[in-house]
């Protein structure tokens, strides 16, 4: 049974321990589904973690994946999106021959339009940034590839949601009542 | 005032603060020191070396599953670390609370691969709760704390502690507080009113609702809430094979296990009733069968403490999250009081057929051989009131959970989720620490037993008064049950050349017997019984016996076969 598969994106918020990169991912291993990209880093709030793992699944699968993911003892919160209900943005870094830059005017047009920026040039090669979605990723990537590109890479998806219910910060006032409650 | 301990003895506090009295183990180079450590405290705290680490933590598991406490092992690093995953990994699928401790090599040897190093935590994260390396002293205390609360409260599971020799050796100002909150961790979610009112209103409302219980009953102690919520509401009820203990075999609605080798009659009316009840239970695929055709009539309602088990494997059409001693007399205050005579009177042309056609030729069987069945309903019928029956896996397990009277205070263990061949006689020796008090039978195969009969020497040694009932049909039974039913009888593999079982036990100074006719084998079974301290029957049984009804693996219920 083949069911549509729909890109996913998944943020954990979790305690800062080591080891809990492997205790996410192997949930993701079991179930058989592979990650398309992921980024980890420090959250706004002191000692948590935010990891934004993007997914195709199908709903059910995903859903499985975030309670199993929860169900860590050091996860604080994991939640799944679909790509209407968050904002959210890619980086990519372009190397492309300096000489291509200078011989036509492909590039610095293709900069322009892309709302890219170049962030370092000198004799031998050029490195434009550009920050978006997928697919002006690669768009501005193929269009690059013509004048030849020596590097490219791009980023994991970083996301925000859009509603206006911060779930998170809901989640520990909730904790920190409950730890009230018991310290009484 | 300050007072510097080493880590070891820090280790050795933090246990005796957590209440532990007896911890299985067996030592070596880099958790000596805490070995050490708790001898200091023997009178205290019982250590018991058992003779191979496996044999340890299923040990600690029937401890664990006997007394209700957290069961502790100690282990050290390396090959006696490795050797603790297949008892975690029973230990997470059959929710048994665990603090397992290992030693560590130092720590700037760590990852460098030095003599007797592994990572334990990478190995073990996917079948622990939690797990966690200690690197300082500093930090013992506060492991132990969280490993124990992590272990035992919300669903139950094991917890490693992967201890530095550094951290064991190093001094530190110990001050000891229990874990009693962790802000990552909900252990006991919020039961939903309005959910347990709309639960209340289906059940009042059902014409055929049935209720399946499992473990989750037990491991929340809610047995009294159980019968409430049965009695007031008349509904029949059938256990999982974890939750045979959770009401008596006697009770007038309990009508026996469901699953694979489950009774016909709640397996059946699995797929008649209108709604169904499930209780502190996880619709493992031996009990569901295939998915897809499991329960589809009837409303489900499914009442776990892991939300995560929830909608995971059956979707419920009301899914309430929260302990069941909770959920459930929540429920029980809204019902209206009920008998479901006509519906329960349904289940009585099924319990006759699987009367006819599998109970009588199980415990009245036509030739001279022995069935492990009527073995296994010999030793229900001869055991006391305070029992508990440990079964291995397969055949003997079968046998045990439909033909041991179980009940509350009978309690059944065996390895549900994992089915780990070798899991009865150390379980047995941890049951029989855990419940000094009860009759102890361990029900073997002869396949079983051999993966873990060094243990007779830990039995030996501590003069532990298990019973060993081995059931011995030169086979590895459930294999050729299904080579002989569905790969046209090549026994593969399955075919065993047996050691003299009597001679062997003997060598540990256990007493032995061995029956091979039936008009022995209940003055065997008195004796046996009635003896001081181990002792080991071994019966032999057919050699080609079947366990019926079974339904085959993945196959709807409706597949289930009674006879060959």
């Amino acid at each position: 049974m083949d069911t549509e598969k729909t890109l996913y994106t998944v943020t954990v918020y979790s305690e800062n321990q080591v080891g809990l990169l492997n205790q996410v991912t192997i949930v993701f291993t079991r179930r058989q589904v592979n990650i398309e990209s992921l980024t980890v880093s420090r959250s706004a709030i002191p000692g948590v973690h935010k990891f934004t793992i993007t997914a195709y699944a199908d709903e059910d699968t995903i859903r499985k994946v975030v309670n199993q993911i929860e169900k860590r003892v050091d996860v604080l919160k994991a939640w799944y999106y679909t790509d209407d209900e968050i904002i959210f943005q890619e980086v990519a870094l372009y190397k492309v021959p300096t000489d291509s830059l200078l011989d036509t005017s492909t590039i610095e047009e293709m900069v322009r339009r892309f709302n890219a920026r170049i962030l370092e040039v000198n004799r031998t090669y050029t490195v434009i940034e550009m920050s978006g979605h997928q697919d002006e990723i690669q768009a501005l990537y193929e269009n690059l590839e013509p004048t030849g590109i020596l590097q490219f890479v791009r980023s994991g998806r970083i996301a925000i949601t859009k509603s206006t219910v911060e779930r998170l910060s809901d989640f520990l006032a909730e904790m920190e009542r409950r730890k009230i409650c018991i310290s009484r | 005032m300050e007072e510097l301990i080493t880590g070891a003895e820090a280790m050795a506090r933090a246990l005796k603060a957590e209440a532990v009295d007896t911890v299985f183990g067996y030592p070596g180079g880099y958790i000596m020191a805490v070995f050490d450590a708790l001898f200091a405290y023997k009178e205290e705290v019982t250590t018991i070396l058992t003779r191979h680490e496996q044999g340890a933590v299923h040990a600690a598991q029937g401890y664990a599953r006997a007394s209700g406490k957290v069961g502790v092992v100690l282990v050290t690093s390396g090959p006696g670390a490795s050797n603790i995953v297949t008892g975690a990994a029973d230990a997470m699928l059959d929710s048994t609370p665990l603090v397992i401790i290992a030693g560590q090599s130092g720590v700037d040897k760590l990852g460098s691969d030095s003599f007797q190093e592994t990572d334990l935590i990478g190995i073990t994260q996917p079948v622990t709760k939690w797990n966690y390396q200690i690197r300082t002293a500093a930090e013992i205390p506060w492991a132990i704390a969280r490993a124990f609360y992590i272990a035992r409260e919300g669903r139950p599971g094991p917890v490693v502690l992967d201890c530095s020799k550094d951290a064991q050796a190093e001094k530190v100002d110990f001050h000891y507080e229990k874990c009693t909150f962790i802000r990552s961790y909900q252990p006991y979610p919020s039961i939903n009113e309005t959910k347990i009112a709309q639960a209340a209103e289906w059940i009042n409302s059902a014409e055929r609702p049935l209720a399946i219980v499992g473990q989750g009953v037990q491991l929340g102690h809610a047995q009294e809430e159980l019968l409430q919520f049965i009695e007031k509401s008349g509904i029949p009820v059938a256990t999982t094979l974890m939750g045979r203990s959770v009401l008596p075999a006697s009770h007038p609605l309990n009508m026996g296990m469901v699953g694979m080798h489950g009774n016909v009659a709640p397996n059946r009316k699995t797929n008649e009733c209108d709604l169904l009840i499930a209780v502190g239970m996880r619709f493992a695929d031996r009990v569901t069968g295939d998915e897809k055709s499991y329960a589809r009539q009837a409303r489900i309602i499914h009442l776990d403490i892991d939300p995560s088990e929830l909608n995971k494997n059956i979707h419920a059409d009301l899914a309430i999250a929260g302990n069941v001693k909770y959920s459930l007399p929540a429920i029980t205050a809204l019902l209206e009081p009920s008998s479901h005579t006509q519906w329960v009177e349904s289940f009585r042309p099924l319990q006759q057929l699987e009367e006819e056609h599998v109970i009588s030729k199980d415990l009245h069987p036509q030739g001279d051989a022995m069935t492990m069945q009527e073995v296994v309903r010999l030793l229900s019928e001869l055991s006391g009131k305070n029992v508990v029956c440990v079964s291995d896996v397969g055949q003997n397990e079968m046998a045990t959970a439909r033909y041991f009277q179980a009940s509350p205070s009978r309690l059944y263990v065996a390895s549900g989720g994992l089915g780990t061949m070798g899991f009865c006689l150390p379980a047995a020796i941890g049951a029989a620490l855990g419940s000094p008090k009860a009759e102890i039978y361990s029900v073997c195969g002869d396949g079983g037993f051999q993966m873990t009969e060094q243990e007779l020497g830990t039995i030996m040694q501590y003069n532990l008064p298990v019973k060993i009932l081995l059931l011995n049909n030169n086979y590895l039974g459930m294999v050729r049950q299904l080579q002989e039913i569905f790969l046209e009888g090549r026994y593969a593999s399955t075919r065993m050349q047996n050691p003299d079982f009597v001679m062997l036990t003997s060598a540990y100074g256990i007493p032995a017997r061995r029956v091979d006719r039936r008009e022995e084998l209940q003055a065997a079974m008195k004796e046996w019984i009635a003896a001081e301290g181990p002792s080991l029957l071994e019966v032999q049984v057919e050699e080609k016996g079947l366990v019926f009804p079974m339904i085959p693996s993945g196959h709807p219920i409706s597949d289930m076969i009674l006879e060959k």
